[in-house]
């Protein structure tokens, strides 16, 4: 990226003819990078809840073999695999995607960079309307003959490929077109957020004035760009596999079925930093703001993640460790694991530096990024043990990876998510939230959240595996005290899932009746912050703001506010 | 909607929008592609029978076809030129001659699979013939799309309007070509 700023003299006239528009343009067909976010989150928030009740019926299930769930029915070992499949490709790309990457990236890039829309914003529309086909897809593979696919979301085959095994010839290959529609969306959306960011920079906005989440969304546009092609492909291998009778990935016709699990982890690893690293810069931009500091080491945060996403290429095979890779190549996986760790933890260190020393306010969304660098620290520590190849082959497919991962994805798209929300509701509604209830809603979120998965891990050490129905078939898992810690788990998951009742009632709340924001209530230096709380259309009707400094001028020696905004002239 | 926005106007990075987005476009294609490609060479060098398979198919109409894509990646230069020029009527026509181009290269196509497929060399006959019909089906929809949007590009261009576009969908359709001059060798010649 050249440094150089062209300001086209385009750059007066904008949108002077502003026409009444129907509900239907404003609200259902937008262009509008705002309402498109709000679209996508709200789709997302709505996804949450289905896969959050996805969780709840599986989990009693555990809990209490064959008992009556409320609201479901007995699940039957069909439904059991339809429900975990669901939850998992549901949290993963219709929640976490759609909400870090394509709801905070349409709000946030525009509004932070200084650019009164998006450079595409009809394909932005088009990768809405994509993502919710996709969506719609996937929850509708229910109702069909043979039910919703059940053979987890990495679809392994020949499970996912052959009917005879899957029992859901219609639901299985919904599911794979479902997750390949959901692929070409962000695709789109991936185009926009790069070049918008790219090219569209208010004047003076060099590349060290972009903020941190920009940043961040746009390296995991990039990553996710260069990764999901080969899954896309075979996702198209797939579906001719199940339909056409084709056996790319059939050993008995010649085909491969590991070939797919390449596919699939070349994009499965580098997709988790995909999510990670926005959750990342969400939790920068509210930590700087809240501890009225610099953010500490920016350069290097950035050369880190940049760092991360190119090494995050060189690992996926430490899924496979058991899948009958060659011994060797487990050693070399098993290193470069071990090295994609370390710039993780520098960005953790990053976080604590910059709280360092800081006028610290714990407000709602400041409770929620401190909470996310505490639960993620558990999650990256316990994927160590799981990168060295050896104590892999005990913990594969058990709880433990289970645990892990969800102390990984849950702080950042929960508590990632929450502390954006929280931190920005503000500009997106021009009203602030109720802060007792947040607080109160983030305790009775966070509480429950090491209670159900703190158990989890000490049930995956001794032995527990993942994907079964009912332990009470297997006597060594069901001794009393796993049976116990099992029902601790549940019972937690139903408290945090109540929980979210108090978010959504303080969100309305708050909407309807909550005192007025202002323009900035955080004291914020970036650009966001200098447009009306919520911004119109074409963000800045009086003219664009002009960049002159870095995001983050919090207690400046040379100037008497204790922050320095960007817009303003030294 | 009003006015473009004025973020398209812009150009911080020095290069214009629609062709940094077309550029990206390529990049996420590439790995698209790349990874279809990937699996087929693995499985190649792993089954040395896939050779006497290959063996059945046409490389005089693949050569054929090569030829008339690369005589159409000169018809879209020929466009861009034009368009460079302010002469948007001739870019016009030869963004028309490329898409005559694509059209033969599908007849062609169809052509050949009809034949193929009526000779027992399906789809599902072995993976050999599942990866050339998916590969190549893949790249024969890349083509059509190229074309039907060229067919828009050129509509707009013919009247003058919107001329940095007909070097964009340029762009693209050459990197449709390079595709298949990946994929020919690959299915046709390797023995
Ligand atoms: C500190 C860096 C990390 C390391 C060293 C690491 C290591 C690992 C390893 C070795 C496994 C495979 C375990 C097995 O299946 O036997 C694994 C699984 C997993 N990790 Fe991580 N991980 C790290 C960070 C993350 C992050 C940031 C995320 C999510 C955003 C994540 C999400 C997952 C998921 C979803 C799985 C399990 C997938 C499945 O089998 O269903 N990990 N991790
Ligand atoms: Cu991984």
């Amino acid at each position: 990226m050249a440094e150089t700023i062209h300001v086209g003299h385009a750059e007066e006239h904008g949108h002077h003819d502003h026409h009444e528009m129907s509900f239907l343009e404003k609200y259902v067909f937008p262009l509008d990078h705002k309402m498109i976010a709000m679209q996508y989150m709200f789709t997302g928030m709505f996804m949450a809840l289905i896969g959050g009740f996805f969780a709840y019926a599986f989990r009693m299930q555990l809990a209490f073999p064959g008992m009556d769930v409320p609201f479901w029915g007995v699940v039957t070992p069909a439904d059991y695999n339809a429900l975990v499949t669901s939850h998992g490709s549901v949290m993963i790309f219709w929640v976490a995607m759609p909400v870090l990457i394509a709801a905070f990236g349409n709000y946030l890039i525009p509004l932070m960079i200084g650019a009164d829309d998006m450079v595409f914003p009809k394909i932005n529309r088009l990768s809405y309307q994509i993502f919710l086909i996709s969506a719609i897809i996937i929850i509708a593979s229910f109702f069909v003959e043979g039910g919703a696919f059940g053979g987890a979301w990495t679809a392994y085959p020949p499970l996912s490929t052959k009917a005879q095994y899957s029992l859901t010839p219609i639901g299985s290959t919904m599911w794979i077109t479902a997750v390949a529609l959901e692929f070409v969306a962000f695709l789109l959306g991936g185009i926009n957020f790069i070049t918008t960011a790219m090219n569209s920079r208010a004047p003076g906005m060099k590349m060290w004035d972009i903020p941190m989440v920009v940043w961040m969304i746009v390296i995991a546009s990039i990553l996710f760009m260069l990764s999901v092609g080969p899954l896309l492909a075979g996702g198209i291998m797939m579906i001719f596999d199940q339909q056409l009778g084709t056996a790319f990935f059939d050993p008995d016709r010649g085909g491969d079925p590991i070939l797919w699990q390449h596919l699939f982890w070349f994009f499965g690893h580098p997709e988790v930093y995909v999510v990670l690293l926005p959750a990342v810069g969400i939790v920068a931009e509210v930590m700087t703001v809240f501890s009225r500091k610099k953010l500490f080491a920016y350069k290097t945060v950035l050369y880190t993640a940049i760092g991360t996403g190119v090494l995050s290429f060189t690992v996926w095979a430490h899924h496979q460790f058991i899948a009958g890779i060659d011994p060797r190549m487990a050693n070399v996986f098993t290193v470069t694991t071990l090295l994609i760790s370390v710039p993780i933890a520098e960005m953790m260190f990053v976080y604590i530096a910059t709280l360092y020393g800081g006028k610290i306010t714990l407000t709602t969304p400041m409770l929620w990024a401190l909470a996310f660098v505490f639960e993620f620290l558990i999650g990256g520590i316990t994927g160590i043990f799981l990168g060295a190849s050896g104590n892999d082959i005990y913990m594969h497919d058990t709880y433990f990876v289970l645990a892990h991962f969800h102390y990984t994805f849950y702080p950042i798209a929960i508590i990632g998510t929450y502390a954006g929300f929280t931190f920005w509701f503000p500009k997106m509604f021009g009203k602030m939230m109720n802060d007792g209830l947040g607080k109160l809603h983030f305790w009775l979120t966070i509480i429950p959240f090491n209670l159900i998965f703190l158990p989890l891990f000490v049930l995956g050490a001794s032995g527990q595996h993942r994907r079964i129905y009912d332990y009470t078939n297997f006597p060594e898992l069901a001794q009393p005290w796993q049976q116990d810690l099992r029902q601790l788990a549940t019972i937690s998951l139903v408290v945090m899932l109540g929980a979210q009742v108090i978010f959504f009632y303080n969100v309305i709340k708050s909407w309807m009746s909550g005192p007025p924001a202002g323009k900035n209530p955080w004291n914020s230096g970036t650009l966001e912050w200098t447009a009306t709380s919520p911004p119109p259309h074409g963000n800045w009707p009086e003219g664009l703001p002009t960049c002159y400094r870095g995001p983050y001028e919090y207690s400046h020696p040379d100037h008497d506010k204790d922050y320095w905004p960007q817009n303003e002239p030294a | 909607m009003s006015a473009r926005p004025i973020a398209t106007t812009r150009s911080a990075a020095g290069m214009p929008t629609a062709r940094l987005a077309v550029w990206w476009i390529i990049a996420s294609e590439i790995v698209i592609f790349g990874g279809l490609l990937g699996s087929y060479i693995m499985h190649r060098l792993a089954h040395g029978v896939w050779a006497d398979y290959a063996a059945a198919t046409n490389p005089w109409i693949g050569g054929f076809n090569t030829f008339v894509l690369l005589t159409s990646s000169l018809m879209a230069v020929l466009g861009h030129q034009a368009a460079e020029r302010g002469d948007g009527p001739r870019a016009a026509k030869m963004l028309y001659l490329t898409c005559g181009g694509g059209l033969l290269f599908i007849c062609v196509k169809a052509y050949e699979w009809t034949t193929e497929i009526s000779h027992g060399m399906t789809i599902t006959a072995n993976t050999f013939w599942s990866f050339y019909y998916t590969a190549a089906g893949i790249h024969a929809l890349h083509v059509i799309a190229g074309c039907i949007i060229m067919l828009f590009v050129a509509q707009t261009a013919k009247k003058n309007l919107e001329l940095h576009r007909v070097e964009i969908i340029g762009i693209y359709w050459h990197f449709v070509d390079v595709v298949w001059i990946f994929l020919f060798p690959l299915l046709y010649i390797a023995k």
